[in-house]
C-alpha cells in the first residue's frame, strides 16, 4: 500500500485547524473555565456492509464506510469504498479510500478537499493509483443525501463521481432506500478499466430495519450498466456490461 | 433567584466552580418568596439530577390562601451518560424520535385532508429538509418522566382532605422537556409563575416550559384520587402522580394525545388557507402592518406558524414618538394567545401568556430606554444553537446592559423549536399585552416563528449567564454574557 507520506503531513494540519477554538470574548478572571465548552465529536459508519450477489459473475463483500472528527465547522473525512470478490484468488481491493479536510459552507452542504488511494489493500492484486479529490457532500432539498465529488490522479486523469441515497419511512424502523451512483471520466485509463465520458450508472433499493439507531440490517437489490468506452473495455475482457444482483448486509454506526 | 453575582453559581462567571471535594457556601439576602428550583450549571450535571425545589415562604400575607401545600418537581432522567445522548443528537438527527411520519401518516393524511393538500405539505416540508414532528429533541424513547424523582409507576401520592384547597407548586426542573400538566376533574388556578404572583386564572390544563415554575389552587371537594398528569409536549410519555385522601390510591390515567404536526397551530384556527406561500387571508389589512415577516427561519417558512393571529386586531402598533411600542404592548408577531404545538384550545381551557397579569404594577414605571433584538437561531440539522447566528464560541464579547437602565429586550425565534430563554440576576417583564400589569418571569417561552418582548431594569450590577434551558441547546453554544456596569 503505497499511500504517501505526505498525506500524514497535510492531514495533520487540517486536524490542527480544526482543533482551534474561537476565543469566547469574555473577560473572566485567570483560572476560571469558559462557562460552555464546545468539544469536538466524532463518528463512524459503515453505510453498506454487504455481500453482495450478482446474476452473472462472482459474489463479493462489500463495504462503503465514512467516518468523521471535528468540530461543526471543520472536519477531517476518512471514505472508503471497496469490495473483495469471493474465489477470485485476489486480495480486497480499495475503489477508493480518502483522506480529506471538510468545511461547512451552508447549512447542509460541506466542502470537501483530500487526497485518495485506489488499489489492493495489504496486497498488490490490483492496480495502484492515488488522487487528489475534491467535493460537495450534504442533503439536497427533498431530503436527498449527496456526495460530489471530482478526482484528479498522479496521472493526470480526471474522473467525476455522483451518489445520491434517500430514505423513506415505512415505519418507525423499518426504511426503505433508493441509491444511485454515476461515474465518469475525462480520460481513458485502460488499466482500471475506465473510458472517457460516462462510464457506469448503478441504481439499487434497499429495505433496512434500525434494531437501534445504529444497527440496521438490510436486504436489497441493483440494477447496473456500463456505458461507451467503458464499456467496450469490459466487452474486451469478455466481462458482462449490464447485470443485476442482490444484496443482504448491514448499516452499522459505530 | 435574585442574587449577588457571586452567588449565581454559573462557573465562569459567577465563580470558578466547586472543585470535587471542595466546599462553596451561598450567603445571600431573600429578597423574593416563592417557587423556584436551583440545579448545577456545570457541563451537563443537570441531567444526572443536580436539580431541586427552592421554596421560599412569604413574610406577608400572599394574595390567596391555601390549607395545605405540595411541591411537584417534574424532571427528565435516561440511564445514558448525557454526553452520550449529546453526541447522538451531535451526529444524527432525528436520533431519539421515533415519532416520525410514515407512510401511514401519509395516507391517513390523503384520507384526511386529499391527495393534493397532503403531497404540497410533505413536498414543503421535505424541499426544507425538515421533520414536521421535530417537537423535542430528547423524547421518552430514552427518558423517564419523573415526577418528584419518581416514575409514573411508582405513583407518588399528595395527600388532601375533601374540601381542602391545596396549593400546587409545579416546576419544570428537566433538562429537554416541555410538559402539559392537567388533573381531571379538577379545576386549577394559577395563582403564581415564575415565584412571582399573578391575578388567578382558571384553567384545565397549563404548559410548562423547561425552568417555569406554575402554583396552582386546586380545591377537591370528593374523597376521591386525581391524577396529576404531565405529557410531555411531543407525546412520547407522561409522569404522573396522585392526589389522594389516603396513601394507595388512584385514578383513571388519561389517553395520551398524538404527537402533532408542526406547521398545523396557525391552520387549525383556520387563519391560513392551504400552506402556499403567504396567505394571510385571515387576518385584516391593518394586521399585516408591522409584522416583520423577514424574521422567519428561511424563505421556505414564510406562511408557517403565523398562528391564529389571535388579539392580533388589538396589537396595532401603539407607537411612542420615538417609534418604539408602548411599554406592556404585545408585539407584533408574538402568539400569546396561543399555548402552543400540540394543544387544542377548544378540547379544554388552557393557560396562555396572555392570562398572565401581576397584581399591581411592578416598582419600574420608565418606559424603555432602547431596544435590544435578539434572533434565537440554529442548525437543526447539525445540532448547532446560537443567537443571532452566533454560537458562544463565536462571540466576542457580552451583551453590555447600562447600569439602572431599563431597556426591552425582543426576541425573535427563527427557528422550528421553542426555546425557554432564561436571563439570570434580573427580571424580564414580559410583555403579553397587559400593560402596567404585566407579569415578571425569569423564562420566556418563545416558540417557532415567534417575537415577543420584556422590559427589564438592569439593576443588578455584574456579569450574567443568558441562555436557552434546553440543557444541549445551551452546551451547543446558545447562550451568552450579560454584563451589567
Amino acid at each position: 500500500m503505497k499511500i504517501k507520506l505526505y498525506l500524514v503531513g497535510v492531514s495533520a494540519a487540517f486536524i490542527f485547524a480544526s482543533l482551534a477554538k474561537a476565543d469566547d470574548g469574555y473577560d473572566a478572571p485567570d483560572g476560571w473555565p469558559s462557562p460552555i465548552v464546545e468539544h469536538n465529536q466524532g463518528t463512524a459508519q459503515f453505510d453498506r456492509l454487504e455481500y453482495s450477489i450478482p446474476e452473472n459473475g462472482k459474489d463479493a463483500m462489500v463495504w462503503d464506510f465514512q467516518g468523521w472528527y471535528g468540530s461543526d465547522v471543520n472536519r477531517m473525512y476518512v471514505k472508503s469504498e471497496g469490495e473483495n470478490i469471493q474465489g477470485d484468488g485476489e486480495d480486497a481491493e480499495f475503489e477508493s479510500l480518502e483522506l480529506l479536510y471538510s468545511r461547512l459552507i451552508a447549512d447542509f452542504w460541506e466542502l470537501q478537499g483530500g487526497v485518495g488511494y485506489q488499489g489492493g489493500v495489504f496486497s498488490d492484486d490490483h492496480e495502484e493509483r492515488t488522487y487528489g479529490v475534491v467535493g460537495l457532500q450534504g442533503v439536497m432539498p427533498y431530503e436527498i443525501e449527496t456526495d460530489v465529488a471530482l478526482q484528479v490522479s498522479d496521472e493526470g486523469d480526471v474522473s467525476a463521481s455522483f451518489e445520491g441515497e434517500y430514505d423513506l419511512r415505512l415505519t418507525q424502523r423499518l426504511y426503505l432506500q433508493p441509491r444511485t451512483e454515476i461515474a465518469m471520466a475525462a480520460n481513458e485509463v485502460e488499466a482500471f478499466g475506465v473510458g472517457e465520458g460516462l462510464n457506469s450508472v448503478r441504481v439499487g433499493m434497499r429495505l433496512g430495519y434500525e434494531v437501534t439507531r445504529r444497527v440496521a440490517p438490510y436486504i436489497g437489490a441493483y440494477w447496473e450498466k456500463e456505458y461507451g468506452e467503458t464499456a467496450d473495455l469490459t466487452r474486451a475482457s469478455g466481462d458482462r456490461t449490464e447485470g443485476t444482483g442482490v444484496v443482504a448486509g448491514i448499516r452499522l454506526i459505530l | 433567584m435574585i442574587l449577588p453575582p457571586g452567588m449565581d453559581g454559573v462557573p465562569g462567571i459567577s465563580f470558578a466552580g466547586i472543585a470535587p471535594g471542595e466546599t462553596f457556601t451561598y450567603r445571600f439576602p431573600v429578597r423574593q418568596n416563592g417557587t423556584y428550583w436551583y440545579h448545577s450549571h456545570s457541563g451537563l450535571q443537570e441531567q444526572v439530577g443536580h436539580v431541586g425545589p427552592l421554596i421560599v415562604d412569604a413574610a406577608e400575607r400572599e394574595p390567596f390562601r391555601y390549607d395545605r401545600e405540595h411541591v411537584l418537581l417534574l424532571t427528565d432522567w435516561t440511564f445514558e451518560d448525557p454526553k452520550s445522548v449529546f453526541r447522538n443528537l451531535k451526529t444524527m438527527e432525528g436520533y431519539y424520535n421515533f415519532q416520525e411520519r410514515t407512510m401511514a401518516d401519509f395516507f391517513a393524511d390523503v384520507r384526511r385532508k386529499g391527495f393534493s393538500d397532503t403531497v404540497e405539505m410533505r413536498r414543503m416540508w421535505s424541499k426544507m429538509r425538515m421533520s414536521s414532528r421535530d417537537i423535542a429533541d430528547v423524547t421518552g424513547s430514552t427518558y423517564t418522566y419523573l415526577l418528584n424523582g419518581r416514575a409514573p409507576e411508582e405513583n407518588w401520592t399528595a395527600l388532601f382532605k375533601a374540601g381542602e384547597r391545596v396549593r400546587l407548586r409545579v416546576i419544570n426542573g428537566s433538562a429537554m422537556s416541555y410538559f402539559d400538566v392537567r388533573i381531571p376533574g379538577l379545576k386549577m388556578t394559577v395563582v403564581a409563575a415564575d415565584g412571582q404572583p399573578v391575578q388567578p386564572v382558571p384553567v384545565d390544563e397549563f404548559r410548562i416550559g423547561v425552568a417555569e415554575t406554575y402554583d396552582v389552587l386546586v380545591s377537591p371537594e370528593d374523597d376521591q384520587a386525581y391524577t396529576i398528569f404531565a405529557e410531555s409536549m411531543d407525546r412520547s410519555g407522561y409522569a404522573r402522580a396522585t392526589l389522594a385522601p389516603r396513601d394507595g390510591m388512584q385514578a383513571e390515567i388519561p389517553k395520551r394525545r398524538q404527537i402533532a404536526d408542526r406547521g398545523m397551530e396557525g391552520m387549525a384556527a383556520g387563519a391560513m388557507v392551504g400552506m402556499k406561500g403567504m396567505d394571510h387571508s385571515g387576518m385584516s389589512r391593518d394586521d399585516m402592518e408591522g409584522m416583520d415577516h423577514s424574521n422567519m427561519s428561511g424563505g421556505d417558512m414564510e406562511g408557517m406558524d403565523h398562528g391564529s393571529g389571535d388579539g392580533m386586531a388589538k396589537e396595532k402598533a401603539k407607537t411612542r414618538e420615538n417609534g418604539m411600542l408602548v411599554a406592556g404592548e404585545a408585539q407584533p408577531g408574538s402568539r400569546y394567545g396561543e399555548a402552543g404545538i400540540g394543544i387544542d384550545p377548544d378540547e379544554r381551557r388552557v393557560l396562555v401568556y396572555r392570562d398572565l397579569k401581576a397584581f399591581t404594577p411592578w416598582p419600574d414605571r420608565r418606559g424603555p430606554g432602547r431596544e435590544l433584538e435578539l434572533h434565537l437561531t440554529g442548525n437543526m440539522e447539525r445540532y448547532m444553537w446560537s443567537f443571532d447566528g452566533k454560537k458562544f464560541s463565536e462571540v466576542s464579547g457580552p451583551i453590555h446592559f447600562e447600569k439602572d437602565e431599563r431597556l426591552r429586550l425582543i426576541l425573535i425565534n427563527d427557528t422550528m423549536m421553542e426555546h425557554p430563554i432564561h436571563l439570570h440576576g434580573m427580571w424580564m417583564e414580559l410583555e403579553n399585552g397587559q400593560g402596567e400589569l404585566i407579569p415578571r418571569k425569569h423564562t420566556l417561552n418563545v416558540k417557532p416563528g415567534e417575537r415577543v418582548s420584556a422590559l427589564i431594569t438592569a439593576d443588578a450590577e455584574g456579569s450574567w449567564a443568558f441562555h436557552c434551558h434546553l440543557l444541549y441547546h445551551m452546551e451547543a453554544g446558545m447562550f451568552r454574557v450579560v454584563q451589567v456596569s
